[in-house]
This record gives C-alpha cells, sequence and structure tokens, in this order.
C-alpha cells in the first residue's frame, strides 16, 4: 500500500467526503484523460518549460541581456553564446530567456483583462436577450469585423507604444470571440431546468448569471482562450516587430526579430532564433488547447 | 426464424469489462416477441446485435445467431447491407435523429426502395406514396414534400415506419417505436404496425419498457434484467410471470382502477443476474 | 390554497403567437393534491409554468399560497411554493455537487445552520450522506430526482409544483419517487400539483384532477369517480382506453 495509491483512491472516490474532495477528484479525472492525450501532453510540457524558464530566467542565463559589447557583435552560436551575439553584441541567449518573461507577462495580462470581459460580456447578453443583446453583439461585429493587428496597430498609434498599450490594445481586439462563445454557451442553457429551478428559489439574476452561467460557459472559454494564445502571442510579436510594443532595449522576441531582419543574410540566427521562440511557444499554446478540448468540451464525447 | 443462441455482448472499459449482455438466446417465427426491461436491461444492444450495429469497441459472440438459415455473425459487411432493411429492419425510438435532416422524407423512402427492391425512379415514387397511405398519413402527397423537422412526432414514427417497411422486411426490430409518442397517437401508430405485420406475416422483436404495451402487443414476452433473460411467457399470460423480477416490474405499476396507497418497492436481488438463463 | 381562473397562457415565438392555454379554471384546497392530465402540446405544462411565476404572458386570475406569482417573485412565494422538474438530467447543475445544490436555497434565503439542514434533507429523501458531495454525473436517475425533490423541500414550502416527476424513470425507480412523494406529503401536510400525460400515475398520487386538451380543461373529476363511473369527456375515455395498452381490433 503506497502512499501514491492510497490517494489515487481517495481523488477517484465515489462517496468523497468534503467539498475539496470532490473539486479535486473532478480535477483528476481530467488530468487522467489529458495524459492520455500525448498532443496535449507535449503542448503542456513546452508551455510548462516557458514558465519555468521564465521564472528562472537570471539563473539560467550567464549574462545580462542588456549588456552590450559592440567587439562581440554579431557572433555566430558557440559555447560562449549559445545563439549568438546580436548587432550590439548582447547575447541572444540571455535575451531569449529573458523574453519569456514579457511574452508571459503580455499573454496572462491580456487573458486576465480578456477572457473576463468578454465572459461577461457574452453571457449577461445571452442571458437577458432582447434589446441588450442586439447592442452588445452589434458592438462586437463591429470590432470583430476588423483584423485584429490592424485594430492594435490602430489604438497603439492612438495611445502610444509601450509594453502597457500594447496589452491594452490586444485585450481590447481579443474580447469578442470570448462574448460570442459566453453568449452561446449562455443561449443553450438559459431556458433549461436548472436555471429556471434557481431562479424560483429566489435567486437574483446576478446570483444566477454568476453561480449558475459562469460555470457553464467556462470549459468553452478555457479551450479558447489557450487556442487563443498562441494568435495573443504572434499580435504581440508583431507589434513589437513594429516597433509598437515592448520598447528598446527590452527583449521582446518580436522586436528581436525586426532587428535581426537587416542581417538575415548572413547572420541568420539573430532572427531565426527569436522566430523559433514565438513558434515553438505558440505551438505548445495550440497543443495544450487541443488537449484541453478533449478533456473538457462535452460534444467532444 | 431468427435464432439467437448464447448471445454476448461486452464493452471493455478503462474500469475492466462490462457485460452488457450475457447468455440471452431466443427465437422468432412469423410472430411478435416482445423483450421487456428497464433502462441498462442490454434489451437494445440485443437488438442493435442482430442488425450488426453494435458501437466499437463492443464485442458480440454468440454460439449462433441466424436469420432463415444465414450466420448472422460471419456475414461479411457486403452480406449485412443486403440483410439490412430487405431481411431485417429496425425502427428506432425517436424519428427525429434517424431520418436525415436536410432531405424531404418522401425522397429518404424512395431512396430505400430504390437500393433495395431495384424499383426505378417512377415506381419508387409511386411505392412512397403507396407506404405513406399504408400507414394511415392523410395527406401523402403534402407529407413526401416535407422535412423530418417539420413532422410531429407521431407522423415521424410513422414515416419511419413507413421507410423500414417498404423493403419489405422478413423481420423487423421494433425497438421503443412509440415511446416518443402521446399515449393515443401510440395506439394509432400500433394499430398501423400491427395490420402492416399481419398482413405481410412478418417476424417482430418488439423492445420496450412498457409492461402493459408489449403485452397487449405481443405473443410472446421475454423479461431483461442485468444483460440476461429472466423469463420468457405468453403475453397474455405476464400477469402470471413468476419470476420475482417480473412479478417486481409489474408491481410496481400505478394502477387507475385499485387503489394502492404505497406501490410495492422491487428489492433487486443480484442473484438474478447471476442466475441461469431461466428461460422456460 | 390555489385558485386560478380564466387563466390565458400565451407564448411568443417571433411573429406569432401560439395560445397554449385558452382560460381554465380550477381550485386546489389546502392538503389536497390535485392532477393535470393531457398529452403534449395540451397546455398542461403551461399552466404550472404560470403557477411558479416562470411564464412570462398569461392573463386571468392566479392565486397560489395567498400570493399572485409574477416575474420578479417574493422571497416569501419562493418559501412557499416550489417546484419538481421532469428530467433529472436537466434540472441539476452539471457543476455543483449536490451539497452546494442543496445549500444554495438556504444562503439565497439568509437561512442559518446550512450543514445541518442539507444533512438532514437528504435523510429525508431516503439517500444517506456519502451522497453529499457527488456530482450529478454521479447519480442515478433517481437519485438525481430525490436530489431534485430535497432541494424543492429544503425551504419548506407548502405547495409543490411536479412537472412529470417520474416519466423519465424507470417503473421500479417510478414507484420509489412516488412512494416518497407521498410519505412527504403526509408527512409535512402539503398541498400538490402534479402534471402527467400518464393518467396511472395521476391517479395514483391525487384526490382530483383535471382532463386538458387542445388547451382547455375538458373534464374534471375525482379518483373515485375515475373508478366507479363513466368518464364523459370522449378524450377522458380515449386517454383511460389509451393506459390499458393496445387493444387488437376485433375484425
Amino acid at each position: 500500500m503506497t502512499p501514491a495509491w492510497n490517494s489515487t483512491r481517495w481523488l477517484l472516490s465515489h462517496t468523497p467526503g468534503s467539498k475539496v474532495q470532490a473539486r479535486l477528484g473532478r480535477i483528476y479525472m481530467g488530468w487522467l484523460t489529458f495524459r492520455s492525450n500525448p498532443i496535449g501532453m507535449t503542448g503542456l510540457v513546452i508551455v510548462a518549460l516557458l514558465v519555468a524558464v521564465a521564472i528562472l530566467a537570471p539563473w539560467l542565463s550567464e549574462h545580462t541581456p542588456f549588456t552590450q559589447s559592440l567587439p562581440d557583435r554579431l557572433r555566430p552560436p558557440s559555447h560562449d553564446h549559445w545563439f549568438g551575439t546580436d548587432e550590439l553584441g548582447r547575447d541572444i541567449f540571455s535575451r531569449i530567456v529573458h523574453g519569456t518573461r514579457i511574452t508571459l507577462l503580455i499573454v496572462c495580462l491580456v487573458v486576465i483583462v480578456a477572457a473576463p470581459l468578454g465572459l461577461v460580456v457574452g453571457s449577461v447578453s445571452g442571458y437577458f436577450g432582447g434589446w441588450l443583446d442586439i447592442v452588445a453583439m452589434r458592438i462586437t461585429d463591429i470590432v470583430l469585423a476588423f483584423p485584429r493587428l490592424i485594430l492594435a496597430l490602430a489604438f497603439v498609434a492612438a495611445l502610444g507604444p509601450g509594453l502597457e498599450n500594447a496589452v491594452i490594445a490586444i485585450a481590447v481586439t481579443a474580447w469578442p470571440p470570448y462574448a460570442r462563445i459566453a453568449r452561446a454557451e449562455t443561449m443553450t442553457i438559459r431556458h433549461s431546468d436548472f436555471i429556471n429551478a434557481a431562479r424560483l428559489q429566489g435567486a437574483t439574476h446576478f446570483r444566477v448569471i454568476t453561480c449558475h452561467v459562469f460555470p457553464m460557459c467556462a470549459s468553452s472559454l478555457i479551450i479558447r482562450v489557450s487556442l487563443d494564445m498562441a494568435g495573443i502571442i504572434l499580435t504581440a510579436a508583431g507589434l513589437g516587430f513594429l516597433g509598437l510594443g515592448a520598447q528598446p532595449p527590452a527583449p521582446e522576441w518580436g522586436a528581436m526579430v525586426s532587428s535581426g531582419r537587416q542581417f538575415m543574410l548572413d547572420q541568420w540566427w539573430v532572427a531565426a532564433i527569436p522566430g523559433l521562440a514565438i513558434l515553438i511557444v505558440s505551438l505548445g499554446f495550440n497543443l495544450l488547447g487541443d488537449g484541453l478540448r478533449d478533456v473538457l468540451d462535452p460534444r467532444s464525447h | 426464424m431468427l435464432i439467437v443462441e448464447n448471445l454476448r455482448i461486452q464493452f471493455p472499459t478503462a474500469a475492466g469489462v462490462v457485460e452488457a449482455v450475457q447468455d440471452v438466446s431466443f427465437s422468432v417465427g412469423r410472430e411478435k416477441l416482445g423483450i421487456v426491461g428497464e433502462s441498462g436491461s442490454g434489451k437494445t444492444m440485443t437488438g442493435r446485435a442482430l442488425m450488426r450495429l453494435v458501437p466499437a469497441p463492443g464485442l458480440v459472440t454468440a454460439r449462433r445467431m441466424s436469420l432463415e438459415g444465414i450466420d448472422l455473425l460471419s456475414a461479411s459487411e457486403r452480406q449485412m447491407r443486403a440483410i439490412r432493411g430487405r431481411r431485417l429492419a429496425m425502427v428506432l425510438q425517436d424519428s427525429r435523429y434517424a431520418l436525415n435532416p436536410v432531405m424531404p422524407v418522401g425522397q429518404q423512402i424512395a431512396e430505400v426502395s430504390q437500393t433495395h427492391t431495384g424499383a426505378n425512379a417512377k415506381q419508387a415514387q409511386h411505392r412512397t406514396l403507396e407506404m405513406l397511405e399504408a400507414v394511415h398519413i392523410r395527406d401523402p402527397e403534402r407529407v413526401q414534400r416535407v422535412y423530418p423537422h417539420e413532422l410531429s412526432g407521431g407522423m415521424g414514427q410513422r414515416v419511419m415506419i413507413a421507410m423500414m417497411l417498404c423493403a419489405e422486411p422478413d423481420y423487423l426490430i421494433l425497438d421503443e417505436p412509440t415511446s416518443a409518442l402521446d399515449a393515443t397517437t401510440r395506439v394509432q401508430v400500433l394499430a398501423v404496425l400491427d395490420e402492416l405485420i399481419s398482413r405481410r406475416g412478418m417476424g417482430v422483436i418488439f423492445i420496450s419498457h412498457d409492461l402493459n404495451l408489449v403485452a397487449s402487443f405481443c405473443d410472446r414476452v421475454s423479461v431483461m434484467f442485468a444483460g440476461r433473460i429472466v423469463e420468457h411467457c405468453v403475453a397474455s399470460e405476464l400477469h402470471l410471470a413468476t419470476h420475482p423480477y417480473s412479478r417486481g416490474l409489474l408491481a410496481a405499476l400505478p394502477r387507475i382502477h385499485d387503489h394502492q396507497s404505497r406501490l410495492p418497492v422491487m428489492v433487486r436481488d443480484p442473484a438474478w443476474g447471476a442466475a441461469s438463463d431461466g428461460a422456460a | 390554497m390555489i385558485t386560478v381562473e380564466e387563466l390565458r397562457v400565451d407564448f411568443r415565438r417571433g411573429e406569432d403567437i401560439l395560445n397554449a392555454v385558452a382560460g381554465i379554471t380550477f381550485h386546489v384546497t389546502a392538503g389536497e393534491s390535485y392532477g393535470l392530465v393531457g398529452e403534449s402540446g395540451s397546455g398542461k405544462s403551461s399552466v404550472l409554468l404560470a403557477l411558479s411565476g416562470l411564464a412570462k404572458e398569461w392573463s386571468g386570475t392566479i392565486q397560489i399560497a395567498g400570493e399572485t406569482p409574477t416575474e420578479r417573485r417574493s422571497m416569501d412565494f419562493c418559501r412557499s411554493v416550489q417546484m419538481v422538474f421532469q428530467d433529472p438530467f436537466g434540472s441539476l447543475h452539471p457543476k455543483h455537487t449536490v451539497d452546494s445544490i442543496l445549500s444554495e436555497p438556504l444562503s439565497i434565503h439568509g437561512l442559518g445552520d446550512i450543514s445541518d439542514r442539507v444533512s438532514a434533507a437528504l435523510t429525508e429523501i431516503g439517500l444517506d450522506q456519502s451522497f453529499r458531495f457527488r456530482y450529478p454525473h454521479q447519480l442515478s436517475g433517481g437519485q438525481r430526482q430525490r436530489i431534485a425533490i430535497a432541494r424543492a423541500l429544503i425551504l419548506a414550502p407548502k405547495v409543490i409544483l411536479l412537472d412529470e416527476p417520474t416519466s423519465a424513470l424507470d417503473v421500479s425507480v417510478q414507484a420509489e419517487i412516488l412512494n416518497l412523494l407521498s410519505d412527504i406529503r403526509d408527512r409535512r401536510g402539503l398541498t400538490f400539483v402534479l402534471v402527467s400525460h400518464d393518467l396511472a400515475v395521476v391517479a395514483h398520487m391525487c384526490s382530483r384532477f383535471g382532463v386538458m386538451h387542445l388547451g382547455e380543461l375538458v373534464e374534471e373529476m375525482t379518483v373515485e369517480r375515475l373508478r366507479t363511473g363513466e368518464p364523459e369527456h370522449p378524450f377522458t375515455r380515449q386517454l383511460i382506453a389509451a393506459a390499458r395498452g393496445y387493444e387488437p381490433a376485433t375484425s
């Protein structure tokens, strides 16, 4: 009787003894499904690595990302500089490693702003319907009608370049799909008996939406958000590339690709390495989203 | 004769093998056999196994499963296609899911008669109208142009029956054909079915949870519990059933004409599921 | 306890207005169990929706537990009228545990001793405490319906509206649930309004019932009269004949 066996039995118990055990058991069941999905696991490993690198950045990099050394500029990958150096002689490996923090920061901030915003707009308009729904959905349509990067560009142009403004711009363009999803989920359940039962018990609209509607939207939203993270990273990199995102000397991957592009033919690593980083991380989030869909999407079972 | 001996259906799952149907044997001639049981008793799976439509990863084994001498277990998928519909047809519980939603129902029925009887388009069209009339649809000209979602439950079920009957199968499996219908519509649909069955001399397996219905519609009844047939009896003598499960089911039905303050509750005995086939 | 006079219920579907209930009148005294029988589309469920205040558009008079149900239910109304729905799979929130399903009404109404009341409610409906932290998908249909009944009872209402409470269940489970409902009714002196398509279920549970057909109440009778006399309306006779099962044509 190993402890692991015991804890598994505790988690899979059909008669959980507390709210916590019930919830953990549910999560564990999801984890078992997720674990059996190699694609999702690959995504999870990549994302976990990204987070680990972001946390351990100062210890992983021998050089600082900002120290310039003009004599060492544009060195190819070597034992000293694993990924080579850029046009100012900065160590690209250190910059990539520190860049993970910026990437994660942008992704997290955008998600923290956009997902709840979309959830609230979508579930409220789906729940009440009527003119409120019409107005909210037309606004959503308007935002959706613009290509995301163009709209983000317009916002940054108005607000001025910088990391915070890039986050705001991306968040503003990211919420409408979430609102659409939340609304669709809400519409399918708003006349269901469990909502009717809650209303008969005297639950206020606020309570029904927060306690009953939100949990039903959560799964689809989580799937969509994790699939969207790749898009967010790309948009952020795009803004950085155009010089409208994180400002120099911050080691933002998009900006690094941008500055490396003039040396593309002779010193390929300056642009290719951050490009590759963007690719792998976007891919990681996409795979993770795919795996989560298999676990969370009720329609896939 | 449709003969089933020692049918067994297993579903391997993460938690182990689930025995959906065990050791089920019966035979049907030109008669109406009812299979009654509660949800999860394996009655629907039994019907599906005959059509070789048990969903993966279900595993079907039997000592014998044959239709007029054709071995259904070893028949190739190609042979099965010729058997399904033409010799052995199945009417499903809810016609709304069984009909193609984007094709007018008349066209769907015509398609069946074209594939199974080799009729040309004109003959098939003619036959469609005939069949719709046979299931007592009042305005077949109109109904054949209608899409499934425009039909009421009773009409949909009749269309489904017309479609299955138009290939003139020798044997018909009816899986809860009327449980989606109102009581009064149910009686009408059953009358239509009964008339067609006796006129064509078909063999019928009627799968249902409704004891009264099975007892009044069928000739013989098999009661299923936990994947096994626990009792065979003559339909008109279902009320004389001896197995405690059959007795429990009968007693649990509320009755209009005699009042009981409490309904007898069945205490399930695990031994019923493990017992030998118990067949008479 | 319940007075319904000239109740009309309409549903708006796009441009069309569908008349579900066309002016029906009935009364239910306190402690009585009243049934409404009819087929799908007869308007019986719409009557229940109007009684519970969930129907938006109705006209006529409804008095239930001394109040007229409106969309904005008063807290008192919620405490005196509760409902049990047809589909035990759809009436419990799939992501809430039994515990949170049962404690929610208590916290909405600011009642104390939530934990004790929840465990008492489970005992009353015949489930032991091990069910408390399960999710609906871990329960059978009958167990779910018991939980739905517990949720309706936990605010100690006077009236319970039952919308086909056993039609999704197997015969043997139906018997258990019907027994449970009659026990609770006798113990608590509840008033029931039971809607069903099954005449036998209504005859078993109720003392009086109305037969609904195409939005109208075509006949109202006591269960004794159903057993002894012949019903007057042809539709009622059809229902009784259909309940007996299938009768082959004599030809």
